[in-house]
């Protein structure tokens, strides 16, 4: 029986650009709670951790809520791109990113924090930018670790299945990435196409995670792990 | 000039005491060293001073510039005060090369001259042939040089150096002294080194601060603290003293004499001034200015008998240890025969007995 290779691209396609957004977005939160006390950040850190402790279907329902067709989020979206967000495969990204940023912002925090820090006392004393100490000193500095940060959350986007089923949607060739692929699979006894996609897909997520711990054997900074 | 009046209180942590600091200082053109134990308050008076810590109250002023106004809510950034500060473990960036760490410093300066004065520092620090090397392939000394130069590139207005010579060798120190006397001439402005290593005050401060549980308790120039020690508590900060518990039973300001009480024991001195018979106080007597001698009958006059507990070998004398806490250096040749006497008599001086 032929394979769909449709859902493994897709879910690489989904994990490569929300782990791209999951940097742009999480790095600087990560910097700007590794570096400055102010009010609210207890509960700031409380609510980036969230998806990683609500079920799925939770995080799915506060999605389809505010990014759903009726929302204002969901209508802004419809009226700059022409097309409704949900049950697209653009919603999977969004999916996938409420996944992997938390993972990303808890790490790149630990890295952003385990840099020495008379290196940034240092910068600051010679009259360094705060966006300069940020780009020259801190992120070469944590870089390694930031790089293994992104590789889990990677990791950590190409597994969703919950709360893209919920806001993405089932739709073969459209919206079905792999891991719901492979529960689709299992359901319609093709077990088969199941066993090669979770071979794949498990032999990826080993590769990467392994990735992510060669890296985070820092050559300037304590040795920790990425997990 | 830089004057520092700081007040801050550290609340206790989970794994430290509650602390206070409460400085006041001011130091001119030159080094000033600031003397203390660790714990002191030193390196917190540095940060306070280079703006990574904002104390509760206070005022620092450089030259005619307020970094720090407690009442006035002024406290620059760490980035506007140009205070060049040397960190105890360098904090050399590892991902940049020595030329880079200094261009990384002189950010501020036109590019075209920034490269002639980059040129210019590693000239001067001889840092020229290994300019192209990150700092973990430095050898100490070099990072170590590399650091006060990338401090001084900025042409700051105050320098500040955090134990520089800790972890160096003794030949590396001395090439650092030398370095440090030759950054004090060249360059025009006050130089503030935190230390706890006496010899390191004797060697570099024209002027000594010394420090204790976050307070100034003496300051002036290292040899007059050294001979003069304001209280008891200082002397032992230094270190070099023996400091034995008198009482004082005559005082006699005609022939300038005195009669102390030690244990059961009586010492002839000079008259103390401001002191009253009765008085409790603490003999403090530097280990060279005593002498001992094998006990032989009757100790004669200002001598105590005493055992010896320890002989410790130092480079260019033996110090012998005796009981009651009492060192006392003497020549190596003079003590050769007698190193297996327990009994001595320990003389001292009449004329340069002080107490505090």
């Amino acid at each position: 029986m032929p394979i769909d290779w449709f859902p493994l691209w897709l879910s690489l396609r989904v994990a490569t650009i929300s782990t791209a957004i999951a940097l742009a977005g999480g790095l600087w939160l990560a910097w700007i709670m590794s570096n400055y006390q102010f009010r609210g950040k207890e509960i700031l850190d409380a609510a980036v951790t969230l998806p990683l402790v609500l079920p799925p279907t939770v995080l799915g329902y506060y999605l389809l809520v505010v990014l759903g067709r009726n929302s204002p989020l969901g209508q802004l979206y419809e009226w700059a791109f022409g097309q409704p967000l949900v049950f697209t495969w653009q919603a999977a990204v969004v999916a996938a990113l409420f996944h992997s940023t938390p993972l990303l912002v808890k790490s790149a925090r630990a890295a952003f924090e385990s840099v020495d820090r008379s290196y940034e006392r240092a910068a600051r004393n010679l009259g360094a930018s705060e966006l300069r100490l940020f780009w020259r000193v801190t992120l070469p500095l944590a870089r390694r670790s930031i790089l293994a940060a992104a590789a889990l959350a990677f990791a950590r986007s190409l597994g969703d299945f919950g709360v893209t089923l919920m806001i993405a949607g089932n739709i073969p060739g459209r919206t079905q990435t792999v891991a719901i692929a492979i529960y689709d699979a299992v359901e319609a006894g093709n077990g088969a196409a199941a066993r090669v996609l979770v071979l794949i897909l498990s032999a990826v997520a080993l590769l990467v995670l392994s990735l992510a711990n060669r890296l985070t054997t820092n050559p300037f900074g304590p040795r920790h792990s990425a997990i | 000039m830089i004057r520092a009046r700081i007040r801050k209180q550290f609340p206790p942590g989970p794994e430290s005491a509650g602390f206070s600091l409460d400085i006041d200082l001011q130091a001119g053109k030159g080094i000033t060293v600031l003397f203390g134990p660790s714990g002191a308050g030193k390196t917190l008076t540095l940060d306070s001073i280079a703006g990574f810590i904002r104390p509760d109250e206070g005022r620092i002023l450089l030259d005619d510039q307020i970094l720090f106004d407690g009442a006035a809510g002024v406290h620059l950034a760490p980035q506007a005060r140009r205070c060049g500060y040397v960190f105890q473990n360098y904090a050399l960036f590892p991902h940049m090369t020595l030329r880079k760490n200094l261009e990384f410093a002189a950010e501020r300066i036109p590019r075209l001259e920034r490269h002639r004065k980059v040129n210019e520092m590693l000239e001067k620090f001889h840092l020229s042939e290994v300019s192209g090397r990150r700092p973990r392939e430095l050898s100490g000394g070099q990072k170590q040089r590399c650091s006060i130069a990338r401090a001084l590139i900025g042409a700051p207005r105050l320098l500040l150096l955090d134990e520089p010579a800790r972890g160096l060798d003794p030949p590396l120190r001395a090439e650092l002294y030398s370095l440090l006397r030759q950054v004090r001439d060249d360059f025009d402005m006050p130089v503030l080194l935190v230390t706890h290593d006496l010899e390191e005050c004797f060697q570099l401060a024209d002027e000594m601060i010394v420090i204790r549980e976050g307070r100034v308790v003496q300051s002036g120039p290292p040899r007059k603290i050294f001979e003069q020690p304001a209280n008891v508590d200082i002397a032992r900060l230094l270190g070099v003293f023996n400091l034995l518990p008198v009482e004082i039973r005559a005082l006699d300001p005609s022939r300038n004499t005195s009669r102390l009480r030690y244990e059961d024991f009586e010492l002839t001195g000079p008259y103390f001034p401001g002191r009253l018979i009765g008085d409790r106080a603490w003999l403090c007597i530097r280990p060279d200015q005593l002498s001992a001698k094998p006990r032989n009958g009757h100790p004669g006059f200002n001598e105590v008998p005493m055992r010896l507990v320890r002989v410790i070998e130092k480079p260019e004398r033996l110090r012998l240890e005796f009981a009651g806490d009492v060192v006392v250096d003497v020549e190596p040749h003079s003590f050769e025969n007698y190193s297996s006497v327990k009994d001595w008599v320990v003389e001292f001086p009449n004329a340069g007995l002080r107490i505090l």
